[in-house]
């Protein structure tokens, strides 16, 4: 199974980076970018039943994967 | 007094913390990563550098170490601890500093001499800092950035834990004055507790006039006159 993981800086959270390619974007020409966020993404391939990957994931993710004081995340199972 | 200098792979300023504290008289030996004691120390020291390459996030893999779960316990029984840079973002990511340190908002890194100006003494990483007087230390980072929600920000005023702010030659805590964008200027901040401290800015590297500044020194007798009025209150 696989676990896809996308890791996003909370909307209170000065994001530098998302700034300067919105800057980028806007400098190349495209119009009406209202924002952009820059994240992470993470793909954990793992064993095991369903319902037991789904909340190891969500506890490495709480614990280590992201930092819940600056950063969102969502994952999903395939 | 024995401090303790921990070494992360990637830790690159353990020797000049090591040189600072022996500078001043002290002892200072190195504690390797996957050490699980402490041993004898009476303080310990988190260096900065780039632990663990910096992967995931700065100091994210370095709380997960061995050596981490015994200043965990150190920090728990009130032992002191004070975070240099990458220590700062590792003491943050550990859970004993609240907030976490973020990407610089210029995105460059930044190496700099910057002034410092004490918001309290009443800490034992401050409680030299002549007042009214600016200290002069270098900063190196590039993910310095000081964030802590609302809440937690109030909370830290209330509570006197910000101990450093970035500040002009004159004192003044204006924006450009904070090489990274920290909120509210903040340089160094403790636990409630107080007991664990920690700055982005580098003062093992500004302990000795040769250097430029020794104003870091005070950060570190401050320490040493922690520990020595500890002793003298245990033995009275």
């Amino acid at each position: 199974m696989k676990a896809k993981i996308v890791i996003t800086p909370k909307k209170a959270v000065l994001d530098p980076q998302g700034k300067a390619v919105q800057n980028a974007l806007e400098h190349m020409g495209y119009g009406g970018i209202q924002a952009v966020h820059v994240g992470k993404y993470m793909e954990i391939e793992i064993d095991g039943e369903r319902e037991s990957v789904r909340k190891q994931i969500d506890e490495a993710c709480h614990k280590l994967l992201s930092n819940p004081v600056i950063e969102d995340y969502h994952f999903q199972l395939e | 007094m024995n401090f303790a200098v921990l070494q992360f792979p990637a830790s690159n300023c353990d020797q000049d913390a090591v040189h600072a504290i022996r500078v001043l008289g002290h002892k200072s030996r190195y504690v390797w990563h996957k050490e699980k004691s402490l041993s004898d120390a009476d303080a310990v020291i988190v260096p900065g550098g780039f632990s663990y390459g910096d992967y995931l996030r700065c100091g994210a893999i370095a709380r997960f170490s061995p050596v981490m779960q015994a200043v965990q316990q150190f920090a728990a029984n009130g032992g002191l601890v004070l975070g240099i840079c990458n220590g700062f973002q590792i003491l943050c990511e550990a859970g004993l500093l609240p907030g976490a340190l973020i990407r610089n908002r210029s995105l460059q890194f930044r190496c700099e001499l910057v002034y410092l100006k004490t918001l309290t003494t009443d800490s034992p990483f401050s409680n030299l800092a002549p007042p009214g007087e600016l200290l002069r230390i270098p900063v190196a980072h590039g993910e310095g950035c000081y964030f802590a929600d609302e809440a937690t920000l109030a909370k830290l005023k209330a509570k006197r834990q910000i101990l450093w702010l970035y500040c002009n030659d004159r004192g003044e805590a204006t924006q450009s004055a904070a090489p990274n964008g920290s909120l509210w200027n903040i340089a160094g901040i403790c636990n409630e507790r107080r007991n664990v401290g920690a700055l982005m800015p580098h003062p093992e590297r500004a302990c000795e006039t040769l250097l430029g500044s020794a104003d870091g020194r005070l950060i570190f007798e401050s320490m040493v006159r922690a520990l020595e009025m500890r002793t003298e209150a245990q033995a009275a």
